[in-house]
């Protein structure tokens, strides 16, 4: 355990002084979005798809920044979120909050599932059924015509306005609503999630990730914690897909694919998969980026391959893993 | 009915023959380097441009031999200009990395070569029917499983009896030893690579003259590959074969009785696997686990 938390210089989560002013930093960023971001050109539908897309990077960054297992299939919670969000919201009834909860259990339920699967597996082969099971989802999606629209998507719901008792929050036509709406999602889980990793539990997922053969020998049931570790993960992944359908108002098959897992991915590893808030960073810019790029050219993917490409030769350790390699030092 | 059944069989054998040819490429890198190859798949359509580029100058039989090769060497260019770098790395970042390529020479054989479909042109004589009652086996498609039945005859013969195929088997049990044997890993590297990309572009071209070409026409084939490798079981290649087999059968005698069901039975034939034998129909307990 020692070892686990000296030996890094990552998750300075003991020391308090230089991290109450990253939060207040985040915070102030996230809280002013609507004033500025028109300025700078952009629009608070996009503002949105950052919040959710970094909120799921966080959360696969539970696994593979926090647990030192990679996953490269989390879309597929994501999109089976959002798909769970989109069928209660058609099928059951206009709620917002039960749409949530079934996006979030579906995502949830899936990934305990396939954890019992692979939970035993390491490294690349790890990583390898994880995208094989995480296509199961996309499959689904895309065959299952009558009940998720095939490939054209599931359409035909949108979020419902939330009844709070004493006033309505009109999410549905009011944008800058929805966004403090995501804002307010989004600051819960991630502080569940902060306060999670910060507890004993989060502790020992700390030591699997930098000695796993130590952490057995400690008595730590390593495949329980990575199966509790990947399910948690898809958790809140799946929390994060439910937020898609209802900002779209649109599940789409593609948010399953595993191209989605590959962006997931690069967003926790450009912004710093060592850092709490390094993945909701690298969703900021890969978001924007790609927003940007898709607009000015048909050959998008060359560039967004290009960016895979640079970030994994020249900057591996990621945005804020710069920064915090200068302040270890 | 019995048409029918055959027809799909036959089927399942040539798609379960560009399936093992992919998957053998995929494994033999993931097995000596740790990397899983994303872009294979397009490897496997650069090898199919490549035929068609060639085919004007030296027909479809020289473009058989010839595009291999070259896609061998690109992958080799490739190797050397990137994925070498993250060998030594996490291998969170080799999968980035060819993920990456994959998105840009997808793109690139769309901006060179267009989106839509190319058709590979095969000679006529290979385009015709093997006899009126079997008539839904050109002779193309038996040519197809013949070529891949002497490359796994090759590549296996090749990992066996030469010096560079036993070296390459002993790196992927430990190749730190085969390194201090004296053994240039990051040539052995290389040259496997290379080996991997070769059979990718000749799935490209046989693949190619039977269903045409396109900038994502490896796509389809990546995830079963995938499948027939965990199925098989990671760190054997002869696992791999009999993995790519049996998903190309499996789905097309579902098929029959089941027209969308070729993709399920594959998820369900991984999933009985890793409950009943989660190391895989051949893998050895603790490899690569």
């Amino acid at each position: 355990m020692n070892s686990a938390t000296t030996s890094t210089p990552v998750s300075e989560r003991g020391g308090i002084d230089p991290r109450w002013g990253k939060l207040a930093i985040i915070w102030l960023a996230l809280l002013t979005v609507p004033l500025w971001l028109p300025f700078l050109g952009g629009y608070t539908a996009l503002a949105g798809r950052v919040l959710v897309l970094g909120l799921a990077a966080m959360s696969f960054n539970i696994l593979l920044g926090f647990t030192g297992v990679m996953s490269f299939g989390h879309a597929a919670y994501f999109g089976l979120g959002a798909y769970g969000a989109g069928l209660a919201l058609k099928y059951v009834t206009p709620s917002t909050p039960l749409a949530l909860v079934c996006g979030t259990l579906l995502g949830g339920l899936a990934g305990g599932i396939v954890g019992a699967f692979i939970a035993r597996r390491r490294g690349v082969y790890f990583a390898m059924a994880t995208v094989a099971f995480g296509q199961i989802g996309f499959y689904i999606a895309y065959t299952w015509n009558d009940l998720t629209g095939g490939y054209d998507g599931l359409r035909g719901f949108v979020r419902a306005p939330i009844h709070l008792g004493f006033a309505t929050l009109d999410i549905t036509n009011n944008s800058t609503l929805f966004y403090y709406f995501l804002l307010a999602m989004f600051a819960g889980a991630v502080a569940l999630q902060g306060l999670l990793l910060g507890s004993p539990f989060g502790r020992t997922l700390l030591a699997i990730r930098e000695n796993e053969r130590r952490a057995r020998f400690l008595g730590i049931p390593i495949d329980w914690h990575i199966w509790l570790s990947f399910t948690i993960s898809c958790v809140f992944t799946g929390f994060a897909g439910s937020l898609y359908a209802l900002l779209n108002n649109f599940a789409d098959p593609m948010a399953m694919h595993y191209s989605l897992s590959g962006e997931i991915v690069i967003m926790a590893v450009m912004g710093g998969m060592r850092s709490f808030w390094g993945p909701l960073v690298g969703a900021a810019i890969f978001v924007v980026a790609q927003d940007y790029i898709s607009s000015m050219t048909v050959n998008w993917m060359s560039f967004v391959g290009l960016i895979f490409v640079l970030v994994v030769l020249f900057f591996p350790r990621g945005l804020l893993g710069m920064f915090q390699r200068k302040e270890a030092a | 009915m019995l048409q029918v059944v055959l027809f799909n069989v036959t089927n399942g054998l040539i798609i379960g023959a560009f399936y093992v040819l992919m998957a053998l490429g995929l494994s033999l890198i993931l097995n000596l380097s740790n990397v899983i190859n994303f872009a294979h798949g397009n490897f496997l359509a650069l090898g199919g441009y490549t035929a068609f580029v060639l085919t004007p100058y030296i027909g479809f039989w020289g473009a058989l031999l010839v595009s291999p090769f070259i896609t061998a060497i690109l992958g080799l260019i490739i190797e050397r200009l990137m994925i070498r770098h993250v060998y030594r790395r996490d291998p969170v970042y080799s999968l980035l990395l060819t993920f990456g390529l994959a998105f840009i020479i997808q793109d690139l054989c769309r901006y060179i070569f267009g989106p839509n479909g190319l058709p590979l042109g095969v000679p006529d004589a290979m385009a015709a029917p093997l006899s009126q009652s079997l008539f839904f086996i050109t002779w193309y498609r038996v040519f197809n499983v013949t070529v891949v039945v002497l490359a796994v005859i090759a590549l296996f013969s090749f990992l066996r009896f030469t010096r560079v195929g036993v070296r390459i088997r002993a790196g992927t049990l430990d190749l730190e030893t085969v390194s201090v044997l004296g053994v240039n890993v990051g040539f052995l590297r290389s040259f496997n690579f290379g080996l991997g990309c070769l059979l990718a572009g000749l799935a490209g071209v046989l693949a190619g003259g039977q269903i045409g070409l396109n900038p994502n026409m490896g796509d389809d084939l990546l995830m079963p590959s995938f499948i027939a490798i965990i199925v098989g079981g990671v760190g054997s290649l002869t696992g791999t074969l009999i993995g790519g087999l049996l998903i190309g059968v499996a789905a097309a005698v579902t098929t029959v009785f089941w027209s969308s069901g070729s993709e399920a039975v594959i998820y369900i034939i991984m999933a009985v696997v890793l409950i009943i034998r989660p190391r895989g129909l051949m893998g050895e307990e603790g490899m690569l686990t």
